[in-house]
């Protein structure tokens, strides 16, 4: 082997090597991460983390129920929202649209998938904050439900698009009408699919913080009802952690460590078992 | 999508053949009109966002004009408002995190895509996916707990003793700042790049990896003169992508940025960005002239993002038709 070759192996098995450390190194981000929130809010995880309110200043203990609950209240507003909007136009685009309908829908619905959270939280608040004079779960919600619209109605698509055709055909032959092929052949056996694409576009909205901090604020106590401001985990955890207080950093941590867990769950039912054998388009 | 345009072209005229009154009867023609409804809502929203923020922010476009991008001040309590120092905060974080997070992300994904048996690409592409779930106020935390005083007593102390000399490393180091900012970006867009760039680098046809090695290439020669040049658009449009996110990402940068208004050529200084100070004034912002300051960034910060995306979107379309389309030749 003469040197030139020995050089030339030397490189490949070097580069090679670095691009497995850079591989590591990007997934030990993940573990880090957990690491690191196990640490320093796993001892502020406790019972009355999730059945009391905040704690005044200076005062130890408290939990975070509050934002518990408005977290709740938001993503289920945000699911009446983006759900039907988002899967029952995608049963447009998939079986009834023809194709420049098609390609002007997709195209806004990618446009307002890459419209920053940020600016997101700006159009809600114009719109579900300005005309009512006031913050609301409301708001929030509805900004929510915005950003599940695009995620969702882009893979319901792509789910239902995937269906063969000769299920179709054969419903079709049976006598079926158009709706009914859709309500009781089609959409049945995209359902792993469907679900899985809700179930990530709920976690995804769920940790979501820049569209709910001029819409649905914040909260120091319970919200009642849906027209007043109120707490959520994301919101607080940024608050909390702003802050200069060493108690309500141990209360940031703890519930980063909730958020963050639910969210991992989520994602790991989504991909995991219901994905399984079945490809998930990234959002 | 090959078989999608078939199972549309399948289903249309069957649905087409039948007269109106029936299609009525049987419920399709009410179907079809309902989810028209839910699908052109899309459309409606997407509309009514673009003219929300260009009618929101009529007030400074009109008084300042184009000069609100060339300007540094930004003084509520006068009126004065310029978006230059968050444009240059924004540009200056990206780039940074585009200068870090680009050559670990691309070489993840080619350690993905090129050699990792799949059982093991596969299982780490899991935990790439879990996180870009990871939301933006988590890595925020992390940034002031874990980032930010690594920065100002490890790091930054280092960066000027040894490069102390360039006017990137002057000034004090708090901590908080361009830098910083830059790093905690870094690290949320990595995921993104890697799925992509494995994606393109998966859909390289074999025979392109197969010809360079017959010709006696080293595995690495085959891979970086051969597959990346081959999927080098479709990996810049994960990068487009990836910087896309970064301009739009509030949250973490807003917790370890600084939110001082400043222009520093050191990146140890603190800084703003367009979406940080959206996040943090927005809320507090007396008299339109403020808010609508505000809300014309937003609108700068959707176009950018909006030309970014699309550029993305028709790099990695081009690409990957490509790469399938030799795969099945």
């Amino acid at each position: 082997m003469n040197r030139r070759l020995r050089w030339r192996k030397f490189v490949s098995a070097f580069m090679l090597s670095m691009t497995g450390v850079c591989a590591v190194v990007a997934v030990s981000v993940l573990f880090l991460i957990l690491g690191y929130l196990v640490v320093h809010g796993g001892a502020s995880v406790s019972w009355s983390f999730f059945t009391n309110l905040p704690a005044p200043v200076g005062e130890a203990g408290g939990g975070m129920a509050n934002a518990i609950v408005g977290s709740a209240k938001l993503l289920m507003l945000a699911m009446l929202m983006g759900v039907p909007v988002g899967f029952l136009g995608a049963i447009y685009l998939a079986e009834f649209s023809g194709t420049t309908t098609a390609f002007i829908v997709r195209y806004a619905a990618d446009l307002l998938n890459g419209v920053p959270s940020i600016v997101i939280g700006i159009f809600a608040y114009s719109l579900a904050v300005l005309p009512f004079k006031h913050f609301s779960t409301f708001a929030g919600g509805f900004a929510l439900g915005l950003m599940m619209i695009p995620i969702t109605l882009r893979s319901t698509e792509e789910f239902l698009r995937s269906v063969p055709v000769s299920l179709r055909e054969g419903a079709m032959a049976l006598g079926a009408s158009k709706w009914k092929t859709i309500a009781t052949v089609i959409v049945p056996s995209a359902y792993r699919g469907i679900l899985t694409t809700i179930l990530l576009a709920f976690a995804r909205v769920a940790g979501e913080t820049a569209p709910l901090l001029f819409t649905a604020l914040g909260n120091r106590f319970w919200s009642p009802g849906w027209s007043q401001p109120t707490a959520s985990l994301p919101v607080a955890i940024y608050n909390y952690a702003i802050s200069p207080y060493e108690d309500w950093h141990r209360q940031a941590w703890a519930a980063g460590l909730v958020l963050l867990g639910l969210i991992l769950v989520i994602n790991i039912v989504a991909r995991g078992v219901l994905a399984r054998g079945i490809s998930v388009s990234r959002s | 999508m090959a078989t999608t345009t078939t199972s549309v072209r399948g289903a249309g005229p069957l649905a087409g053949s039948r007269a109106f009154l029936a299609r009525l009867r049987d419920g399709d023609e009410i179907a079809r009109m309902a989810t028209f409804l839910f699908a052109a809502s899309v459309v409606l929203i997407t509309v009514l966002l673009v003219y929300q923020l260009w009618q929101g922010s009529a007030l400074p476009r009109h008084r300042f004009g184009l000069s609100f991008f060339r300007t540094s001040v930004w003084d509520p309590v006068f009126d004065q408002f310029g978006a230059l120092p968050f444009i240059y905060g924004t540009l200056v974080t990206s780039a940074m995190a585009l200068l870090i997070a680009v050559p670990l992300g691309v070489g993840a994904a080619i350690f993905l895509a090129e050699l990792a048996p799949l059982r093991l690409s596969d299982t780490l592409e899991f935990f790439i996916d879990l996180l870009a779930a990871v939301p933006s106020v988590i890595y925020g935390l992390l940034g002031i707990f874990i980032v930010v005083p690594l920065m100002r007593r490890v790091i930054q102390p280092q960066l000027k003793q040894f490069l102390g000399f360039l006017p990137l490393f002057q000034g004090p180091a708090f901590g908080l700042g361009f830098l910083t900012a830059g790093v905690v970006l870094a690290i949320m867009i990595i995921p993104y790049i890697i799925s992509v760039s494995r994606e393109i680098l998966l859909s390289v046809p074999r025979d392109q990896r197969e010809a360079a090695l017959a010709l006696g290439a080293t595995r690495w020669e085959s891979t970086w003169k051969v597959v990346v040049p081959f999927a080098r658009g479709g990996i810049l449009g994960s990068v487009f992508l990836a910087l896309a996110r970064a301009l739009g990402e509030t949250m973490a940068v807003t917790m370890v940025i600084g939110n001082t208004p400043v222009i520093s050529a050191s990146l140890l200084s603190p800084g703003d960005s367009i979406a940080s100070v959206i996040a943090s004034q927005f809320k507090e912002a007396t008299g339109e002239l403020y808010t609508q300051s505000l809300i014309e960034l937003g609108l700068v910060l959707f176009l950018l993002t909006f030309i970014l995306n699309g550029l993305a979107r028709i790099m990695i379309a081009v690409t990957s038709k490509r790469g399938t389309g030799l795969g099945h030749a």
